[in-house]
Order: C-alpha cells, then structure tokens, then sequence
C-alpha cells in the first residue's frame, strides 16, 4: 500500500482552488446575456390569488418578463413529485397534492411563489417584483400538525381530506400488545422532534441556458444528483425532452440532503430561459432559504417501552405524527416512514415492534430528509427513553443499554432491517474509557464547587445507509433503483479518469475515489481524475445522499476497475507471453508473478488503444463502466458520549466534552471520516442545543427567517471533539464500508438532551434546549 | 437596496449641508445596521451621507476626569485603545463584544448611540456612565437622550460628534448573548462613580430600550456588593419578550448579569 | 454611473457601478473576482470576508463607493504564484473545510485574527471567540480552529524570524 493507498491520511485534491478562491459555484458561473430571476412570494400562509396585474413592473427598467402560475399552466408543465409510495394501514395510497413552480390558484405557505420577474439586473428584477400587484383573498391557515387533522381545520388540498396523506404502519400490531400486557414495567414519553432549517452556506442557486440552435437546455443548478434532477425536470415536469437536457452540479457548497430536491426555482429559471430567449440566472438570499429550502424533522411522537422483571425490553409502540408542510418533496413520504420506523430497534434486542406513523400536510414549507433523515428521529426517540427507563426502574443506564444489545449478527429486527455487523458492547466500552466516565462523580463534584451543575449523557445509534438495493427498493414503494455507476477510463498515457455518478459537495469524493484507484492499481491520486456532476460527461447516477458515496458509489467504482484490471492483465500477458493468472498489478506496473517481466501500467494502456498486437478477440481501448446494486443496506453505529456543564441561574449550557465511537466498517480516508464526524456531531448539537424553526401558530409567519433569528452554531458554541472507533467490517459490500456522512447528526442529540437531563435532575427538557428551557427546568 | 444617492464629506459642514440638500438623506455611519437594513428593503433613503472621511468625529482624548471618545471612532478602536482600557476598562471591554471581529472594524460608536437598538450594547455605557453626547448643536445628557426604542433626542440632522464618558471608581459591563444574533438578551452596566453614586444601565430587556434601576442603584451606593441587589427585581411588565426570552427570564437576567456586573467590577 | 478606484490584491482597478453596488458584487461582478462569496443577507456568515486597509470586514455591509481609494486583498490575493500563504496550507494540512463555500472568508478572518492576536498566546478559546462572524455548516470548526493555531505558530516563527 502508497502513501496514496486505502486508510491513508491523503490531504484532499480538491482543496487548493477551495483554499485559493477558484471554486466555481453556481453563482459564479458567468454567461454572456444572462438575467436576473426574483420571484415573487406569498407573504400569506393560505390564500387565493384573486389576480396578479404585472403592468407596472412590466413597464420598469430591465424587466423583460412577468411570468405566473396561469402561463406555467398555459405551457402544460407538470407537477414537481414525491418519489416514494407509501400506503396507509387500509391499504390506500398516499393522499398527494398538486405542487406547482409557481401556483396558480392558492398559495399554501409563507414564501410559495406567485410569480417570476426575469430583469437584465438582479436590483432591477428585485425593483420590479415590489411592483407586481397581487390581489389575495386571506385563507385560514394551519400551522400545528396534530390540529391539522381536526375536523374543521382549513384544507390544504383538495386531494388530502383532513389534510392527511397517509397513517402507515410498521411491526406487529397485535404481538406487540400481547407483549405489553405480560409487561413488569411500561415507559412511557412524549417528544418533539423540533423543525430545522438545514443552511448549507451556499444559497441555492441556478442558471438557465437554452440554446436555440440545438434546441437543448442546459441548468447549473445547486444539486446533490444532476442525473435525478434531470429525470424529474423532464418525465414529470416535462420541460425539455431527457436527451435535450444537460445537469451540471458545479461545486456545491453543502447539502445536507436540502440540494437532492428538485425545487420550483431551477424549473421556472429553466422555463423561462427559452421564453424571454436568455440563460436566466437566480440565486437565493439568505431570507429565501429559510423560507424555502426544504425544512427538516418536525415530529410529534408518543412511545412506550415495556420492559420484563428482568429488565429485558419486550415491546415497543409508537406513533408519531410527521408535519409535511405544505407540499411533498422527492423523500418527504419515505423519511418519516422507511428512513425512521425501520431503525426503531436500534441497538436492542426487541421482539416487539409496532410503531404509526401519520403525516399531514400544514401551511409551512416542505419538510424532507436532512442529515440523518428519519435516523436522528428514531434515534432521539430511542435514547431518550431508554435513560427514562433507566431512571424509572432504578437501574444504571449503561447496565441496561448492555442487557438489551443485539449480541450476534447477522439479526433480523421486527422492522425489516437486517443487521449484518456490529459490536456494541465494544463501542461503548471505549466510549466509556475515552470519555472517563469513571471519573463523572470527581467532575461533578468540583464543578459544583464552581456553582455549576455538571452531567452526562448516552446515547447509542445504529443506522441504515448506503442506499440500497433497488428490488427492496422498488417493494417498499420507492420510484428509482439506488444502485449507482462508474467508469474507468484509462488513457492511452495510462493516467485515469473515473466518471461516478455520485456528487461531491464537501465530502472529498476527488481525493477518497482518486485513493482506490491509486491503491489498486500503485499509481499516484495525482494521475486520477474524479469527474462528476454532469450530466453531459456521467451516464447515470443516483447522486450523494444517505451516506451512499462510499457503500454504494465507490464499490461501484471498484466494479468498473475490476474489468479495466481483468482487460489489462490480458493485454498484458499476451505482451509478455505469460499466463493471465501470473499477472499482478503493483507499484504501476503489471508484472508475471515469480519472474523479473513487466510492463508499466501506461505502456500496456497504449497497447490497449494502438491496438497493433491485442490478444484475439479483445477489443481496443482501456475503458469500463459498472453499475453496482447493493445487496443490503448497511448499518454504521456508535456510541456518543456527552458532558455538559450548566449555570443554574442562566440555564446556559457548555459542553465540556464531546465523546463519539463509531463503527464505519473499513474507513478509506480518516482525515475525511473524522471531519464528516466532527460537522454532523456540530449539526446534531446545533438540533439539540440551538436550532429550532419556529412559524407563528397563527399567522405561519416564519419567526426564524434569518441568521438574527434562527440560532447556528458557531465555534465558540462546541467543543474540539473526541473521536475513536471500533470496527467491524461490512460484510455486504466488496470493500467493507458503512459510511459516516450522518453519523455525527443521528447520534449527539439524545446524548446532549441526556447530559442536560443527568446535570439538572429534570427530565422536561426539549429541543433545542435554549438557556431559558433549561433555566425554567431547573427552577420549575 | 433601493437606489440612492451616496455623499462622502471631508468635514462635519460639508456632511450637514450634504444632508440637508438632500430630500430624505440619512448618515452613513459604519453602516453595520443600516446597510443590511436597506438591503432588506426596509430603508429608502434618497441619499447616504457617509461619515467616514470626517476628521472631526475620530479621535480618543482622556482628560483628568473623563473619556473623550470621537461619534466616527470604530468598536475596534475602543476596544484595543490602551488609553481607554486604562481609563474605563468596562468600556473597552464592551466595546470588545459587540458583534463580531469584522462588524468591530466598521461599526462605530456614534452610529450605535444614534441607532439606539435596544438590544445594542453602547447604549448601557453611556447611561450606566451617564455620559454626556455631543453633537454638532449641543451638548445631550445620557438621561436625555434615550426616547425609547431607536428614538432618541437627536433632531432631523442633527449629527453626533462625541461622547464623553465620565471617569468611574470602577465599572463592568456584564452581557449574555441573544445565541442567535448574539446581540444582548440582557447586558448590564454598573459603575460606581467618583463620587460614590451608583448607575446601574441595562440594555436588551427593555420594552423602551435601555432603561436605569432606581432600586439596584440605591442598595449598591449604601453596599456595592453583588449580595445588596440579590432581591432586587425587574418586573417582567417592563420586559420586553419574544422567541428567545420571555419577559419573565429576561427579568430574571437583569438581576442576575447587574449582580455579575457588580462582581466583576470588584 | 460613478467611476470608483481602488487597490486590489495589489492592483489598480476601477470601475463603474451604482451608488447602491455592494463592495461584494463589485469584486465578484466588475472584477470577477468570485472566490469571494455571498452567504447571508445579515452580516452574519461571514463567507464574504476580505481585508480593507489591513483589517477584516464584511464586504457585504460595506458599499463599493465606500472603498474607493483603500486596499482591498481578497482570497486570490494571498498565495504568490504557487507559493500558498500559511493560512491557506493550514486550512488543507489540517482538513479545515469541506464543501469550501466560508473557506474564503474563513482564510481570510483567520489571516485577521493572527494578525491582531497572534504569537505566543493565542489559545484555541480565543481562535473560537474570535470566529464569531464566520459560520460554516460542514466542519463543525474543529478542524478549522486547529488550522489557524497551526498556522499562527508558523506565521508568528516567521515573524519573529524576520
């Protein structure tokens, strides 16, 4: 293994335009000719469009369109989609309502768009959006998700009697009741999983080409899957045939799961760039984001846990109500769903699951899959209660997480998932050592010499990503396979080329993908040349999203070098006469085992493409592409520790310490796998401590609608964090890896709300816990 | 931004005649609070008459018993000034935790004063000091000065030139973040002056801006001990409350951060 | 429109712009310098950190106009040649950023607080406190924080060395 090789520290590729201000971003994007795109936006949660008189700003410097939801339906363009069936406990589909680019009838949230302003510049477009005259009729709105359903509520769409899309269950109903009632002790707990905002720093952006002599359409766009975006713009939209579109994902500052969706902007910027004959750019401002880009969480869950005299876990039920918002995204059905009720197991042996799930749509924004997606709300759920239930019985909370692990693998839950891998009882054993926790009363002891009330928290995750094998897939009411594809060129030169269809926007795909090939094939990351992001260059790919890049992108990848390797150890030994079975390939080159013959990798590349003296029957060229479907999902998990310190007469909250143990499987880069740790713990932490979308109960007025407001966390707010890992490889892909894209944000937040808990006696404590809840916790 | 017209003056006569020719002009000061306002479209002013060039309003001065401190004068500036930290080390000290690194090297003292946010932190040095403003017409006192919130007694063109902050026994600023704009949710400044009188300025909490407690202030002129204001209470009707404090905590701080001010002062 | 002038990255430039022109969009739009970026529209994020005049601000609470006649150094400024400046090797030697959006602005604020605070003393609760107006949503700061201290030991060696 190279300096360059798997499980090496490789410092990222990409960086040096990063650090030297050439990323190219979608803003930063120029095109000659481009305009300006403002949209219009309800400032109602609900109302009717009575009219829109666009005459005055039609009539402004720069403005070359006016464009509504009535010309948009003139155009016969189509829906934006859900992508994933779910069905109801009766066996009825999801109620799913229209979502339009620009409505036309009814705005349904604060910030839906109602028109689109196309200037020269982006102040003049903005000039003349205050000018377009829109005649509303006020509607009744419904903001709370659990009042949404009442009888009487006002409704949302037509589509959705009682504004509800569906009740979808999971387990066993009756084996679950039968369980509780044999029950020594039942747990019982209510929690909110509070609404976030997920703000990756860029905005999101696009920009629109049409060109007029090849009747193609070209987007830069802010997205997670070029290819996805292109497919729905085009099968469901309908606004360019799929071959006379081209996806470019340019660098992208973050996503976080809120760039997988294909959102009204990009389509109307699309759109409009063949009407008023311009590429047509926009991008959001900070405000618009919060407004618009898909929200996160938001979850009103019941749970009990009935555990035997012995403290075993033997059943489990819960039933959340997940808030949609106004209209469904591409994951909105399967995130409260498939992504949260299969992993209510968690690390524990149960054989009793059952667990409803109801979503309803409400006068707020979409709401999908964040960081974590689904994980983080089982998760917190879990993890809560088992520290409740651990208080209850009077047993130590470690001791009970031990009693109730999953010991043996792989293990088949009562809800779907099966386990392939795991130890952990490992985890939380060096868990245990790296946070000290034998030292906790010490600590808390002097912190209270301090005048400070120190604690601690648990919290144990395991999750599944590397989504996912398409035919599961497929059953479980998905659109699309997630399988992903690859290609491996290699140029006559023999430097190499890989075209993945997965998309990098921070993860550090450049360098990490570059580190296989330079592994398999003794060759430095410097002749490897990650391609993504395009539509035009890539075949097809899923994107990056569910921690899928590694399990699923890069195994893909491995498929696709396999051939190449297969091809060039014939090519090979035809040169050599040799035997292909002697061929290996080492340090660049592919030698006949046992003997001094060799060639270098780019003299049998050439070889390969001059094609003067191929073995017969082998056709020229040094290029294969895969399409890899994995066989399971995969399931990381972990251990996170937490140690706060709180000042009873603020209710501010420290955290002291911050202990993560995670099992990833086989880890390509650790530089890379620690930072995807340390910003999904910060976000979780942000969950648990900081972040909380607030709309007004009444008006859906969105409160938090800027950094003034909706509170991030910034480097004073965390502590440098403590890692470790415990491995157990992944048995269910060739190169034996889990993930850790959502780890950090599905494990910390029980682990904080617990540590706040253990340090104010007070279990009445709730996201984001804000100096003042915890203040009013300790104080009554 | 709407469009305007922008002015940039050498000195105070050239600023107010630039002023005053204009149909709706406004001072650009730092422009930390006002140039994102006018981004959101809040502010249409015709004209923005920035400060920046103006001789007169720089400039720190410490005479024998006051803290001369010029209306251009940035956070930055304060807060690294020696002279003033030597003076009145709250007020250094304050000025150090207004917003971020980046805003301390624009905003500036007079545009704060000016703005009069209930939540900034300038205005509790000047009426726990009980400084004196002075503008290019007269000489305000801080009691007179904060008319409620973003109200002050400043006349239409009327500019600040500077503010004088009298030379305390001793002073601290105390101040607990708003976690998300992390501007005040409650900051108090107490200072004990030479004379044995007690200010005692809490700013972030009012429902009319920054306000003084008669009550803390009488108990730490007879004890100026943390302990002598522990009961003394604000009531949460004066209290200003929204998403990230009710009125009831917020009151609950004012005691808390005057007591911790009171501590740190020593 | 309004002609202004100002140094850039060592640069004379000058151009035209409305009165109402940010400092932001003029760098990103008359001078295409793009590596400095738009995050927010509160001054809060600081991904549009620059130096004017020696010291750090906001570009996107300060209008062009304002900036006729300073110094302005941006992003693209800071390496000579191939040559990176210290700040920026840290920031990759230590993995500080990820999807690179608040890089630039990060540089740049970690540059600025060196420059105020460095040397001998500068400890990780400073760097934290001092990176107040910069948010970045992917590396949960740990990294960046290790990076400014790495690179102030070696900013402040060279310093001492000169």
């Amino acid at each position: 293994m190279g300096a360059d090789g798997l499980g090496q520290r490789v410092l990222r590729k990409e960086d040096r335009r990063f650090i030297t201000g050439k990323g190219r971003y979608t803003d930063d994007i120029a095109v000659a000719r481009a305009t300006h795109a403002v949209f219009v936006r309800s400032p109602y949660a609900h109302a009717r469009i009575r009219n829109i008189d666009a005459s005055e700003a039609l009539a402004m410097p720069g403005v070359h369109a006016v464009l509504t939801g009535k010309d948009f339906a003139e155009d016969k363009l189509g829906s934006l989609i859900c992508g994933w069936m779910i069905h109801s406990k009766d066996g009825s589909p999801m109620k799913v309502g229209a979502h339009p680019s620009i409505a036309a009838d009814t705005v349904k949230h604060v910030g839906d768009q109602v028109a689109v302003v196309i200037a020269d510049t982006r102040e003049q477009a903005r000039d003349a959006a205050e000018k377009v005259a829109v005649d509303y009729e006020e509607l009744p709105a419904v903001i709370d998700p659990v009042k949404a359903m009442d009888p009487g509520a006002p409704q949302i769409h037509p589509e959705a009697p009682n504004n509800h899309i569906f009740t979808w269950p999971i387990g066993d109903e009756a084996a679950t009741d039968a369980a509780f009632k044999g029950a020594a002790h039942v747990v019982k707990i209510d929690v909110i999983n509070n609404r976030l905002i997920p703000n990756a720093i860029e905005p999101r952006a696009a920009l629109a080409v049409y060109d007029e002599a090849e009747e193609s359409y070209t987007l830069y766009n802010t997205t997670q899957n070029p290819h996805v975006a292109r497919l729905v713009l085009s099968a469901f939209v309908g606004v360019a045939p799929e071959h006379k579109l081209r996806v470019v994902g340019p660098d992208v500052g973050g996503g976080f799961g809120s760039k997988i969706y294909v959102y009204p902007e990009e389509t109307v910027c699309l759109w409009a760039s063949k009407k008023v004959g311009r590429p047509v750019r926009w991008t959001a401002e900070r405000t618009e984001s919060f407004l618009t880009d898909a929200h996160a969480r938001d979850h009103v869950t019941h749970a009990e846990m009935a555990f035997d005299a012995d403290h075993r876990i033997i059943g489990f039920k819960v039933n959340t109500i997940a808030n949609i918002g106004a209209y469904m995204q591409i994951f909105s059905s399967a995130t409260p769903t498939y992504l949260y009720g299969t992993l209510l197991s968690g690390q524990y042996d149960m054989k009793n699951i059952y667990c409803e799930v109801t979503a309803v749509y409400t006068n707020t924004n979409c709401v999908d899959a964040y960081r974590g997606a689904g994980r983080p709300e089982a998760t917190y759920l879990l993890e809560r209660l088992i520290e409740k239930a651990a208080r209850e019985m009077g047993v130590d909370r470690v001791e009970l997480r031990r009693k109730n692990f999953i010991k043996s693998f792989p293990h088949q839950t009562p809800v779907i998932m099966n386990y392939d891998s795991g130890d952990f009882d490992a985890l939380i054993e060096k868990a245990l050592e790296l946070a000290d926790y034998k030292g906790l009363p010490a600590r808390k002891e002097e912190a209270k010499k301090r005048g400070k009330l120190r604690g601690l928290g648990f919290s144990t995750y395991i999750e599944a990503c590397g989504l996912a094998p398409s035919a599961a897939v497929g059953a479980l009411g998905g659109g699309v396979g997630q399988w992903e594809s690859a290609e491996v060129r290699v140029n006559p030169t023999g430097n190499v080329e890989v075209l993945t269809g997965s998309h990098s926007h921070g993860q550090g795909h450049e360098t990490v993908f570059a580190q296989l090939i330079a592994d398999r094939l003794g060759i430095g990351v410097e002749n490897v040349q990650i391609v993504h992001g395009d539509t035009d260059k890539v075949q097809f790919g899923m994107g990056t999203y569910g921690s899928r890049s590694g399990p699923v992108g890069l195994n893909a990848i491995l498929k696709a070098l396999e051939k190449v390797e297969a091809k060039a150890k014939k090519i090979a030994a035809h040169l050599m006469e040799a035997a292909e079975d002697d061929i290996v390939i080492e340090g660049g080159k592919l030698k006949v085992a046992g003997t001094d013959k060799e060639l270098g990798f780019g003299e049998v590349s050439l070889a390969a493409y001059t094609a003067h003296n191929l073995p017969q029957g082998i056709e020229p060229g040094l290029k294969e592409g895969a399409f890899y479907d994995p066989i399971n999902f995969t399931f990381p998990s972990g251990c996170h520790v937490c140690e706060v310190e709180v000042d009873p007469d603020t209710g501010h909250t420290e955290i002291v310490k911050f202990t993560a143990v995670d099992d990833f499987g086989n880890i390509m880069n650790p530089m890379i796998v620690e930072g995807q740790v340390h910003g999904g713990l910060t976000q979780g932490i942000g969950q648990a401590m900081f972040e909380g979308c607030i709309y007004d109960k009444e008006t859906g007025q969105l409160l938090t609608g800027s950094y003034m407001d909706y509170c991030m966390p910034r480097a004073a707010d965390v502590p440098s964090y403590t890692l470790g890992h415990s491995t157990t490889v992944c048995p269910s892909n060739p190169l034996g890896l889990k993930g850790c894209g959502e780890a950090g944000a599905i494990g910390s937040p029980p682990s904080v709300i617990n540590a706040i808990i253990d340090a104010t006696g007070s279990d009445n404590i709730a996201m984001p816990a804000t100096p003042e809840r915890v203040w009013r916790a300790i104080h009554g | 931004m709407y469009s305007f017209t922008y002015h940039r003056p050498k000195s105070l006569s050239e600023a107010k005649s630039m002023l005053g020719g204009a149909e709706d002009g406004k001072l650009l000061a730092g422009g930390q609070t006002l140039l994102p306002t006018m981004k959101q479209r809040l502010a249409m002013p015709s004209d923005l008459v920035d400060l920046g060039q103006v001789a007169e309003l720089q400039g720190i001065e410490v005479t024998g018993d006051a803290v001369v401190i010029g209306a251009g004068v940035r956070h930055a500036d304060v807060a690294s000034s020696a002279e003033v930290r030597k003076a009145i080390p709250a007020l250094a000290d304050l000025a150090s935790h207004i917003g971020d690194p980046h805003v301390r090297h624009r905003g500036t003292l007079g545009g704060s004063v000016a703005n009069n946010d209930p939540a900034a932190d300038y205005p509790g040095a000047v009426l726990g000091l009980g400084a004196t403003v002075h503008t290019d017409a007269r000489q305000i006192a801080a009691d007179d000065f904060f008319k409620g919130i973003f109200e002050t007694a400043l006349e239409d063109g009327e500019i600040i030139t500077k503010i004088s902050f009298p030379i305390p026994a001793k002073a601290a600023y105390a101040k607990f973040p708003n976690p998300a704009s992390r501007y005040s949710l409650v900051g108090a400044f107490v200072a004990q002056m030479k004379d044995g009188s007690v200010r005692v300025a809490i700013t972030g909490a009012g429902a009319n801006g920054v306000f003084r407690v008669a009550e803390m202030e009488k108990a730490l002129a007879g004890n100026f001990s943390a302990d002598a204001i522990a009961n003394v209470k604000v009531s949460p009707d004066d209290v200003n409350g929204d998403i990230h404090g009710s009125p009831e905590y917020r009151a609950h701080l004012v005691t808390v951060m005057a007591k911790r001010a009171v501590a740190a002062a020593g | 429109m309004p002609r202004i002038s100002m140094t850039v990255n060592g640069r004379q430039v000058s151009g035209e712009c409305e009165d109402r022109t940010l400092l932001v969009s003029f760098l990103r739009e008359n001078l295409g310098l793009t590596g400095t970026h738009v995050g927010c529209d509160t001054s809060q994020c600081g991904a549009c950190v620059i130096h004017v005049d020696g010291l750090a601000v906001k570009s996107c609470t300060m209008l062009a106009a304002q900036a006729d006649g300073t110094d302005v150094t941006t992003i693209e400024g800071l390496a000579k040649g191939d040559q990176l400046h210290p700040m920026q090797a840290a920031f990759r030697e230590h993995h500080g950023l990820q999807c690179g959006f608040c890089t630039p602005g990060m540089i740049m604020a970690g540059i600025d607080i060196v420059n105020r605070k460095g040397g001998a003393n500068l400890d990780e609760k400073t760097v934290r406190e001092e990176l107040e107006g910069n948010i970045c949503r992917c590396t949960g700061y740990h990294n960046i924080v290790k990076a400014i201290l790495d690179a102030n030991a070696k900013m402040s060696g060279a310093q001492a060395a000169e």
